[in-house]
């Protein structure tokens, strides 16, 4: 029998009871359309978070060894002082340049920032950088996301230039003085300078009103001048006068109380003075990601032949960015457990059609076998018959899926991930995962496959005498 | 080439712990282009009988030979080959796929072996004609009276044109009338075409209508006679 006439009579026979192969159906479509949403939803989550993790610290990060692990603390015991001659052989490297889109330093210290205009202080994880390559960097945007990064405003600005997060904002009271759009002022009871509230309920009325005539005639840039104690290399404490031209809000709720971004020039006199500069990091951004491990062996080669004597190491985004994999794998178990339990249904209700179906063609199958069908050809014509299911249920699932996706991603629904600062759009990306799709597609027609398979099977091995007296 | 030849064949059934001997050493020639009835009380042996000779069942012993073959060292694919070969069965319940149109159906053992299409659809063609349903090839077993049904699988019976055809009680569905029609049609077919057929009935209409007769009780032969071959 050819396989047209095998597809249109196991066709046909799916058609004969429409009620039930719609129903069974409708149980794939349903099952595989959440399967694709969820999937979807988890791919975006994973872009973006990749999208943002590449933006702020690239692929790869060229380290001090241990300066991952035990450096926090430490940075000026970390630094990589030949960090210019780095990035000039990667530059130059014919293998590597063409992969990278930009090879940029960066320097980690902590310190304390001060806004004494206002009396307070607060401890701040600052990152000194190269302006115009950072922002070169924050453009990288190679699966299309909804990206929240905007440019640092540092390039062009004073070399005493920072950008603060807006939670460190609040703390250091410059909300109104930067206008920090939604910032809501540190209260008095929390976060009110002790100083400026003991100094202000002692003064006599007169004075207070001087010293506010005082204030309000102070030039408005002194208003965001803040001060920024540091540890130097060698330990002595420095400080920098700064001037905050921005806040921005960073997602994340702790890193946004404590970020600050400088000049590398800045961060670099607060550290080392007029000694040799070095940074803790390089960071290589690179076209693709799937670029990944082919820069990072050619970048290993490269250091180990020209910085053989620099204790070096090479890390990627996902270990820089713990969060990453484990998100991943929480995403992954939920989507496993999701596409478990989905096809556990669609197996049984797929078994549950096919047995009934053998059952109620029990006299058919005796007659194809009688006239001289062999038990393969029956085996062949329900596999085809659940094929075909799991064909149409797929098709269907896609489109459905696609169009439940369409609609979502127009919604303009939002929500705020646990511990994030502000809400982003839900996205689900089905049409543009080809992996998924595929992967869930196979996977139904695969699932519909094995659960024909038994009743097939049943079909397949009656007996001719026992199936024609059924009737 | 006599199309059948059994050999002391017995067939036993187990059903629980009770055993039942439906065939007992029964050893039959059916000769070649005869019309053959198979006839005997319910429960005396006749359909194990055709079913043996159809090879949808094997014997528990002795030796069956069908188109000069003996089939019960067959595999179960070989034994699917041969019957779509050699074999055509009509049933009582007619039997025809519900999805497939007459003609479909009558088509559908060439498909099984492979015949080219435009062979097919001379066959298919001519059967139609030969039946008396050439209008009807494209309705379905469902818009067809029981008469047409039975024709129609009289026709896939005969469509890849087998040295026997065997149908068990093929009037017992139909009324008098149309199962007389049946019968004849039959018997002019299988004198056209030299087929030989065997029919198991107790039917005294089908039995009028035979060249040979088999009667069969408690699952032995206990007479057999040969009309005058027409």
């Amino acid at each position: 029998m050819n396989a047209r006439a095998l597809l249109s009579l196991a066709l046909r026979n799916l058609l004969r009871n429409r009620r039930r192969s719609l129903a069974t159906l409708l149980a794939m479509v349903v099952g595989l359309t959440a399967i694709l949403l969820f999937g979807g939803y988890r791919a975006n989550i994973l872009y973006g978070m990749q999208t943002g993790f590449v933006q702020q610290s690239g692929h790869l990060q060229i380290q001090r060894r241990g300066y991952f692990l035990d450096g926090g603390d430490n940075p000026t015991a970390y630094g990589i002082a030949d960090y210019r001659k780095i990035i000039a052989a990667i530059r130059s490297d014919n293998t590597l340049a063409p992969l990278v889109v930009e090879a940029t330093p960066s320097l980690r210290l902590g310190g304390i920032a001060g806004n004494f205009t206002a009396g307070v202080s607060r401890s701040v994880m600052a990152i000194g950088l190269v302006p115009e390559e950072s922002n070169r960097m924050l453009a990288w945007n190679d699966y299309d996301m909804v990206s929240y990064a905007r440019p640092l405003p540092l390039a062009g600005a004073g070399a005493d230039a920072v950008v603060i997060g807006s939670g460190l904002a609040r703390k250091l009271q410059l909300c109104a003085v930067l206008a920090v759009p939604d910032c809501r002022q540190a209260s008095a009871a929390g976060d009110a300078p002790a100083t400026k509230n003991a100094t202000d309920a002692g003064a006599p009325e007169d004075v207070l009103a001087l010293s506010a005539l005082e204030k309000a005639q102070q030039p408005p840039a002194a208003q965001n001048r803040i001060e920024m104690l540091a540890a130097t290399a060698g330990g002595a404490p420095n400080v920098a006068s700064l001037v905050v031209i921005e806040a921005k809000n960073m997602g994340i709720k702790a890193i946004d109380d404590l970020y600050m971004a400088m000049n590398l020039s800045q961060a670099q006199k607060l550290i080392y003075g007029a000694g040799v500069p070095a940074v803790t990091a390089i960071a290589l951004q690179l076209h693709h990601t799937a670029q990944m491990p082919a820069a990072r062996a050619r970048l290993a080669a490269l250091l180990e032949s020209e910085f053989p004597d620099e204790p070096l190491e090479l890390l990627d985004f996902q270990t820089l960015n713990p969060m990453y994999g484990q998100t991943d794998q929480f995403m992954g178990s939920m989507f496993g457990f999701i596409a478990m339990l989905i096809g556990v249904i669609v197996l049984f209700t797929i078994g549950n059609t096919m047995s009934t179906a053998v059952m109620e063609r029990t006299t058919e199958i005796g007659t194809l076998r009688a006239i001289g069908l062999r038990r393969s050809g029956i085996r062949r014509l329900f596999m085809c018959e659940a094929l075909l299911l799991g064909a149409i249920g797929s098709a269907a699932g896609l489109v459905c899926a696609l169009g439940i996706a369409w609609l979502i991603n127009h919604s303009g629904w939002t929500w705020t991930p646990p511990g994030y600062s502000y809400a982003y759009l839900i996205l689900v990306r089905v049409g543009q995962n080809t992996p998924l799709l595929v992967g869930s597609i196979v996977g139904m027609i695969g699932v519909t496959m094995a659960s024909a398979w038994w009743p097939a099977r049943r079909a397949a091995k009656l007996e001719i005498v026992d199936a024609l007296r059924h009737a | 080439m006599q199309p059948v030849s059994l050999r002391n064949v017995s067939k036993v059934y187990h059903l629980d712990a009770v055993e039942v001997a439906a065939l007992n050493a029964v050893s039959l020639d059916i000769e070649a282009g005869r019309f053959t009835v198979i006839s005997g009380p319910s429960g005396s042996g006749k359909t194990t009988l055709l079913n043996l000779i159809g090879c949808i069942d094997r014997p528990d012993r002795g030796e069956v030979v069908v188109a000069g073959q003996a089939v019960q060292a067959m595999t179960d694919d070989a034994l699917s080959d041969f019957r779509a070969r050699h074999i055509g069965f009509v049933f009582q319940n007619f039997n025809l796929l519900p999805v497939l149109s007459a003609y479909e159906n009558i088509e559908y053992p060439l498909l099984l072996g492979k015949v080219a299409p435009a062979e097919r659809r001379r066959r298919v063609r001519d059967l139609l004609d030969a039946v008396g349903l050439a209008e009807r090839g494209d309705s379905r077993p469902g818009q067809l009276s029981g008469g047409q049904r039975q024709r129609v699988a009289i026709a896939r019976a005969l469509v890849h044109a087998p040295a026997l055809v065997l149908a068990d009680e093929p009037t017992a569905n139909l009324d008098r009338q149309t199962g007389a029609s049946i019968i004849a049609l039959m018997h002019t077919l299988q004198q056209e075409r030299g087929v030989s057929i065997v029919v198991s009935s107790h039917d005294p209409h089908v039995q009028a209508a035979a060249d040979a007769s088999v009667f069969i009780r408690d699952g032995l032969i206990v007479a057999s006679k040969e009309e005058a071959a027409a």
